[in-house]
């Protein structure tokens, strides 16, 4: 028999059985979350499937992130349903304002190296930063969960994604990401688990690989696994208590496909509307007007994304007269921080909008874009309507793209900006 | 399964089949019908008639997982998505909820066009309009016992845990 991919490791760990690509399992969940965007309905199908207790509330997180502020009547009755269910079970619950289910399940040490962490949210997929299978169900898979702790899962192959050598300055995790998507396409990875690997991944940190993995996604990716390193253990020092040490591929493990990025080679990338996978090098797209400039989600909402984007605003002397700039932390935690170090009072001063830490306007549920504009954002998803506005364009850029922007009023490469 | 094809193309994301801002106001199947593919195809929600079934190109169900993507779809009546490819959260919730998914070569298969979804060993469909028989990917033991069942609560009802 072939050695194992990551994936087949862990839920070979995880269902007691020798799982290999293609096998159908049920595994013990280590930790599920549930949104308000999907959690009600989880709820009324737990009491369908005729569940009065949760087996292992500990194992479970609630977070109130996508209506954050509950924007009408009917979204603060989803929330208090919620709040109750989360009160009579003993679950864990991050109420408005805390930020992205995703982003606090990692911040909280819940997704460790080796684990399976579940989330009714298809961006489930940002745990496989640290090494952690994390995937994307259902409302249904959620009720299951609390019934029961566990979940059938179709063991996956792997598309192996190997990086070399070191990212040249203006180029970010985001290009990597959005590069990779153009060479798979949306659903180039359908089914299949994409596993990082390779020297390049030293050189990235932990919220770079969250970026990654975050977007494998877009390409159809039921999971998007890096291995763990010293840079994941310095991550989880003071956030979990104990880790285990990771979980390394087999050299002899079976891949469907294997790619190389050269990580050197890669210049800004840009995603034009409506398409995650219609992407170009930037600078074909520059000169292109932009409204708005959206800064914040599970992609591009951490501390650095800020870090990198007040940088290039700053060497570009502000914001252009006619934009909005529109800063969502992904958690109160970036937030703190962001308050702490300055960064956010330098917004203010630039003039940007601040959202409550959460998913923002992203999906459009909650402060859904004004006009029929040109947006840049630093989200994961550009399809007509997202943002709750189907006459808007959105294109998708990292942080540093998206501050350039900003500064010119136009899309433009961020070292013309901040040479 | 006997139904009129209703096609769509590639890359149909959630928030294409039902807007994300829709489930804000509520989850009830029969209210969401009426908004299905608002974006896409006005005409749609007014059109659709119990049995048809959906036909589409690559990946569909791309996007968002919300689940309300398939109850949607029940909620008009419609039993099986047919597709080249699905994304694997939509085919998760759609086996989950009892709406049959069809992994099948759809590149022949034109709007109104008669179907039967043939499911004794194996899955295959038979369009009537044309005479074409169309072979489907077969679909996993579990998978199969849960869309029998009804979906995961019914399923759930049955049997109280997984069963594999």
């Amino acid at each position: 028999m072939p050695g194992k991919t990551i994936s087949e490791k862990i839920l070979s760990a995880k269902s007691g059985q020798d799982a290999r690509a293609g096998d159908v399992v049920v595994c013990r969940v280590d930790c599920a979350l549930g949104t308000d965007g999907s959690t009600p309905m989880a709820i009324d199908y737990f009491q369908a499937m005729g569940g009065t207790r949760v087996l292992d509330p500990q194992r479970i997180v609630f977070a109130l992130d996508h209506y954050a502020p509950a924007p009408s009547r009917a979204t603060t009755q989803l929330h208090q349903r919620m709040r109750d269910f989360a009160a009579l079970h003993n679950i864990k619950l991050y109420d408005v304002g805390e930020g992205i289910g995703h982003q606090i399940l990692v911040e909280t040490g819940r997704a460790l190296p080796g684990g399976l962490a579940v989330g009714a949210d298809s961006h489930a997929v940002t745990y496989g930063a640290l090494n952690c299978f994390g995937t994307g169900i259902g409302s249904s898979d959620l009720a299951a969960i609390f019934v029961c702790g566990r979940i059938w899962l179709r063991v996956p192959e792997s598309i192996r994604v190997t990086l070399t050598g070191q990212l040249p300055a203006g180029v970010y995790p985001k290009d990597v990401a959005l590069a990779l998507a153009s060479e798979l396409g949306a659903d180039g990875a359908t089914y299949q688990a994409i596993e990082f690997g390779g020297p390049g991944v030293a050189t990235l940190d932990l919220e770079d690989r969250l970026v990654l993995s975050n977007m494998t996604v877009e390409m159809g990716a039921k999971a998007g696994v890096f291995p763990a390193d010293y840079r994941t253990a310095e991550y989880l020092d003071g956030r979990a208590t104990a880790f285990p040490i990771g979980i390394a591929p087999d050299q002899d493990a079976n891949y469907s496909r294997e790619i190389t990025i050269e990580l050197g080679q890669l210049v800004p990338q840009i995603a034009l509307p409506h398409h995650v996978d219609r992407v170009t090098p930037l600078r074909d797209a520059a000169g292109t007007a932009v409204q708005m400039v959206y800064l914040g989600t599970c992609t591009g909402g951490r501390v650095r994304d800020f870090h990198q984007a007040l940088e290039v605003i700053r060497a570009g002397g502000g914001v252009a007269p006619g934009v909005q700039l529109v800063v969502t932390p992904a958690s109160r935690q970036v937030l703190e921080t962001l308050t702490r170090d300055g960064t956010l009072a330098q917004f203010i001063a630039l003039g940007a909008v601040i959202v409550t830490p959460g998913c923002g306007s992203c999906c459009g549920t909650c402060g859904a874009i004004p006009g029929d504009v040109n947006v840049i954002s630093t989200a994961n998803r550009n399809f007509k309507g997202r943002m709750g506005n189907s006459n808007a364009n959105i294109y998708l850029a990292s942080p540093a793209s998206c501050a350039a922007a900003a500064v010119r009023g136009s899309i433009v490469a961020p070292e013309e900006i901040r040479p | 399964m006997t139904g009129r094809a209703r096609v769509f193309g590639d890359d149909i994301n959630t928030d294409y089949i039902i807007t994300s801002r829709r489930k804000r106001e509520s989850l009830d199947p029969q209210v969401l019908r009426q908004y299905l593919f608002e974006e896409l195809d006005p005409r749609f929600a007014a059109t659709v008639e119990p049995g048809d079934l959906l036909v589409a190109g690559k990946n569909f169900g791309c996007g968002s997982a919300m689940e309300v993507a398939v109850t949607a779809v029940l909620g008009a009546g419609i039993r099986a998505v047919l597709a080249r490819s699905f994304s694997r959260t939509y085919y998760r919730n759609a086996v989950n909820n009892g709406l049959m998914p069809v992994i099948c070569d759809t590149s022949a298969i034109r709007e109104g066009d008669q179907l039967s979804v043939i499911t004794n060993d194996g899955v295959s469909i038979r369009n009537l309009t044309t005479g074409e028989t169309i072979a489907a990917q077969p679909v996993p033991k579990i998978m199969m016992d849960i869309l029998a069942a009804g979906g995961l609560v019914l399923y759930f009802r049955q049997h109280g845990d997984f069963r594999i």
